[in-house]
């Protein structure tokens, strides 16, 4: 085994780890708030630093034995590096938003980017897993400093349910889990994902079958997939917003290339054993999704709805368990991360006049003559969710058709397609209370420099302008997809 | 001139005006808006005049594929010239209409704008997936503009208007990337000439209906139609009973009967029983209505049920007569909302009964409300009769029957519009406050005297309208010549009579 080989593939990763270790003891003597702003800021430049060291790897497609590392137990892939620059710019959006929230709501801390550090470092290993090891322990260094993440306002008694909440669903779900896993190893004889697909290349056990569905279901509460989405709206509702605004940007992410590397590495010669599975969590994510959030009156509640119901339509993509479905999905995750980070941003700006958060959609009430730009910034975001086009959102969807329909899923394409007016219904009722209604006069607080950047990156990317990109990403994301599916 | 992209040149204009509005003061902002819509009018004068009269399909062709999956393809032929000739004609009177507008002046003429754009790219996008962006785009600035500048009932209106139609083409987009997929191109012109067999043509015929259907609109999804047209602000209405509706045929003409001509015919039962009843029921309920908009907008769908009869006679005369009636229709009932939003802004009412007698107060009013009314019903020598003989009649080769029924919606919209006349500008002045209202400005002189001489003209000589869509028109007739229905009359032509000697003397030809 070619030791050097390897350290040089996880070099991201050592970095990561090696940046929240000094960070973490640095922290320890550094207290006050410009020590926290600095903290924050190295983070936010190792994460850049992490980005530049991979998307070399992205853009000359490395795949296959070139990018194994530890004897098959990491892959450096191309499509590994897809995932984690989305995840390196989710964790990076997150952390730039972070201090201002803290800072009015009880103080910034220099722990939280170093706990968002090594959240990606986790990550970082579950997408690039190979191995049922790695994932479980990527997973869980990911959860649990999410954990933390979630009750990070102590003093606050939301932010504190968010997180027992979180960490007693999350155990639960990674005992589900570990459970398939074990099954899986038990009727396969192995834990590498080479190994498990030679073995179910003939068939799949009974037993095989159910480690299968019992890691999928551990699986779909990580990417909150319905019926295992429960814990989504309470934990992003009782969260403090910037660590709601990672969690649905960058874990979200990881997790769903996570279980594409699973269906697709370990189960591809099985598809029709998981295609079914997949098919029924998308569209009753997108349902669900969309039917729960008609009746909620908290914003934060709203866009968990509103993600569960993003992930029902990029479930569809896999559910086409094709290199395009793949793609289509990389796409709309590369769509759906600017844009929901736009929409937090944007709820991270609704202040009241002495500068704490509001929530309630009614304070939205006439945002449009008040505060015109966040208006106008949120407004595009919820177009852009409902997939109107014109509004880049609208790409992702349609992709994720596209693949559907050409794996010959025609119900589940026009099923999840009407559940996309479902789900219009309640983006417009943003619109409506920001546009239609008499100003609330609530939202009158400043916000910062950081945030207005923020929400004018994020708008631009997904508006009409974020067309020309169409071929740009689709190549990327192809490449990426092509390198999963030449594994198998 | 025909290496400027002049149709992108079309498509920006507006779009930039609408961005700078959003930056300016109010009055700034309708000066910005009149100026390019005007400009975007020169543009579409000089596209005719430079459009090649006598040439099949498609002119000013662009190209670029800076997309993955689609390409900003756009051109036209001579039905498409004809209606972005319409929206261009109409974005100028409805900026000019939306004095009344005070509330957020500037967001309001980039919406309008924006729709301007939206609207050219429509009929003016060559590739499948852009015409859908275009199409489906158009929801959000009429979403906006009913939802902030409308009447009491906006909220509701604009949900409506904005769910149903959503719900509509979206089965379209599934339907639009089948088809793709199964002709291996996005290229509209290549998918018009592609046959694809009988039974996916009925599957994505009755996809394409389902959208077409509902923004046409056809009796029975039409309800959205009454209540976005009252909530919306004048020149809202103007814009969607002129150009939006137009998008539904305009969509059966392009792509469902060229598309899939063998599923047109076997749907065309259906097609004609809904027009049928359309045409009966929706003029009976505008015969009740109290409220002025409600009834042109019912008058509306029996007007577009004329359209889609002619469409499916499969014959020139049919899809003539229904161009014709579209364009008609896009100049009477915008100026006839106009002409609602000229006493609305007086009174604020839209209650039929709060006025009468504007003849005696307001006597330039009532004669272009009169042309206007005539032009609805279609009296010879305007643009109403040209449209509905031509479709009449094109339907009456295939089924007397359905003509026969058709035409009684000729008669039922005399009555609602002369009933609707009467009670309006003839009478004694009922209301004191009605009675004091002032005849025309010179400002709404200048919005409905082009529209009046439109009209005019259309009724008078028609060829000019015609010329440049004949072609077009022609080619599609062949198209459809495979899958024409036998007509129910059974004509036989008799042997002509022995010519005993000739009825003139010398030729005096």
């Amino acid at each position: 085994m070619d030791w050097m080989q390897s350290l040089r593939l996880v070099a991201p990763e050592e970095m990561l780890s090696l940046a929240g270790l000094v960070l973490l003891v640095g922290s320890a003597w550094g207290q006050t708030r410009q020590d926290a702003r600095a903290v924050n800021w190295l983070a936010v430049l190792v994460l850049a630093g992490a980005a530049a060291m991979v998307a070399p790897t992205l853009c000359q497609g490395i795949g296959g034995d070139a990018a194994l590392a530890f004897g098959g137990l990491f892959s450096a892939d191309a499509f590994a590096a897809f995932a984690k620059l989305l995840i390196f710019a989710a964790a990076g959006a997150s952390l730039l938003v972070a201090p201002a929230f803290f800072e009015r709501h009880g103080g910034y801390r220099p722990e939280f980017p170093v706990l968002v550090l090594f959240a990606v470092l986790g990550m970082c290993l579950m997408v690039s897993s190979t191995n049922l090891l790695t994932l479980y322990v990527g997973l869980e260094l990911n959860s649990l400093a999410a954990y933390v993440l979630a009750a990070f306002l102590k003093a606050d008694d939301r932010s504190a349910e968010a997180g027992l909440k979180y960490f007693v669903l999350g155990a639960l779900a990674s005992g589900i889990l570990l459970f398939g896993m074990s099954l899986t190893y038990g009727f396969t004889g192995t834990i590498g994902y080479d190994g498990i697909a030679a073995a179910t290349s003939a068939g799949l056990s009974k037993g095989a079958l159910f480690g299968l569905t019992f890691m999928l279901a551990g699986l779909a509460f990580k990417i909150s997939a319905v019926p295992f989405h429960m814990w989504t709206p309470d934990v992003y509702e009782g969260a403090p917003t910037p660590v709601t605004t990672f969690f649905a940007s960058a874990p979200k992410v990881a997790a769903l290339a996570l279980t594409m590397r699973v269906v697709v590495e370990a189960f591809g010669g099985q598809t029709a054993a998981w295609q079914q599975i997949v098919g029924f969590a998308a569209l009753a994510s997108i349902v669900v999704g969309a039917l729960g959030a008609i009746g909620q009156r908290n914003v934060k509640r709203l866009l968990a709805y509103s993600s569960i119901n993003n992930v029902g339509f990029m479930l569809v993509g896999l559910a086409a368990a094709s290199p395009e479905g793949v793609s289509a999905m990389l796409v709309y995750l590369a769509i759906y991360v600017p844009m929901t980070i736009g929409g937090f941003v944007a709820v991270l700006m609704l202040r009241d006049e002495a500068g704490y958060q509001l929530e309630a959609i009614s304070d939205l009430a006439g945002l449009s003559s008040t505060r015109p730009l966040i208006a106008l910034g949120l407004g595009s975001v919820m177009f852009s969710m409902a997939g109107i086009p014109f509004f880049f959102g609208f790409w992702g969807k349609f992709v994720v058709f596209q693949a559907a329909v050409a794996a010959g899923l025609l119900p589940l394409a026009l099923i999840a397609a009407l559940g996309s007016v479902i789900g219009a219904f309640y983006y417009l009722k943003i619109v409506k209370v920001m546009y239609f209604d008499e100003p609330a006069g609530k939202a009158t607080g400043r916000s910062d420099m950081i945030h207005d950047w923020l929400l004018a990156v994020s708008a631009l990317f997904i508006s009409p302008l974020g067309w020309l990109l169409t071929k740009g990403l689709g190549a990327l994301a192809a490449i990426a997809a092509g390198v999963l599916f030449a594994a198998n | 001139m025909t290496d400027l992209p002049i149709l992108s040149l079309m498509l920006l204009v507006p779009l930039l005006a609408g961005v700078a509005c959003l930056l300016v003061s109010a009055p700034a902002a309708r000066t910005i808006a009149l100026a390019a819509t005007l400009i975007d009018f020169a543009l579409g004068v000089v596209l005719w005049l430079n459009f090649d009269i006598g040439v099949a399909q498609w002119q000013f062709q662009e190209s670029h594929a800076i997309f993955a999956g689609f390409a900003w393809k756009l051109g036209i032929d001579g039905i498409a010239l004809t209606l972005i000739m319409l929206s261009v004609f109409l974005m100028p009177i409805c900026i000019l209409a939306s004095n009344a507008i005070e509330k957020r002046v500037g967001e309001y003429m980039a919406a309008f704008l924006l729709m301007e754009t939206l609207m050219i790219g429509v009929f003016a996008a060559q590739d499948l997936y852009l015409f859908y962006i275009f199409f489906e785009a158009g929801l959000i600035p009429m979403y906006l503009i009913i939802g902030i500048w409308g009447g009491a009932e906006r909220i509701y209106a604009s949900y409506k208007f904005f769910l149903y139609t959503l719900l509509g083409s979206i089965v379209m987009l599934i339907a639009m990337i089948w088809m793709a997929q199964a002709a291996g191109t996005t290229d509209i012109p290549t998918l018009m000439q592609y046959d694809f067999p009988f039974e996916a043509q009925k599957w994505l015929w009755l996809a394409f209906f389902a959208s077409f259907a509902v923004k046409m609109p056809m009796w029975p999804v039409h309800t959205w139609l009454p209540d976005a047209h009252v909530q919306a602000p004048t020149a809202g209405s103007v814009i969607l009973a002129g150009v939006l509706l137009k998008m539904g045929g305009y969509g059966f003409i392009r792509f469902s009967l060229p598309m899939f001509p063998e599923a047109s015919a076997h749907y065309a039962w259906l097609v004609f029983w809904l027009s049928m009843i359309a045409v009966v029921v929706t003029s009976l309920i505008a015969l009740v209505q109290h409220d002025m908009k409600k009834l042109i907008a019912y008058s509306s769908v029996a007007h577009m049920a004329i359209v889609t009869i002619g469409l499916f006679a499969f014959n020139v005369q049919g899809l003539e007569g229904s161009m014709i009636v579209m364009l008609s229709h896009g100049l009477v009932s915008g100026a006839l909302f106009l002409c609602v939003g000229v006493i609305y802004d007086r009174l604020h009412t839209r209650e039929i009964d709060r006025y009468g007698g504007l003849a005696i107060n307001m006597p330039k009013y009532a004669l272009l409300f009169m042309l206007f009314t005539m032009a609805s019903i279609g009296l010879p020598g305007t643009s109403g009769f040209v449209g509905e003989f031509l479709s009449l009649s094109g339907i009456y080769q295939v089924s007397s029957w359905v003509a026969f029924i058709a035409t009684t919606g000729i008669i039922l919209g005399a009555a609602y519009m002369l009933y609707l006349y009467r009670r309006v500008v003839f009478g004694v002045q009922k209301n004191a406050d009605a009675a004091a209202m002032p005849d025309l400005s010179p400002r709404e002189w200048l919005m409905l005297a082009p529209i009046a001489a439109a009209v005019l003209w259309m009724g008078v000589y028609p060829e000019s309208f015609l010329a440049p869509m004949r072609p077009d028109i022609a080619a599609l007739d062949a198209r459809l010549a495979r899958a024409r229905p036998e007509s129910d009359a059974k004509l036989t032509i008799g042997a002509p009579k022995p010519h005993e000697e000739p009825a003139h003397e010398g030729g005096a030809h």
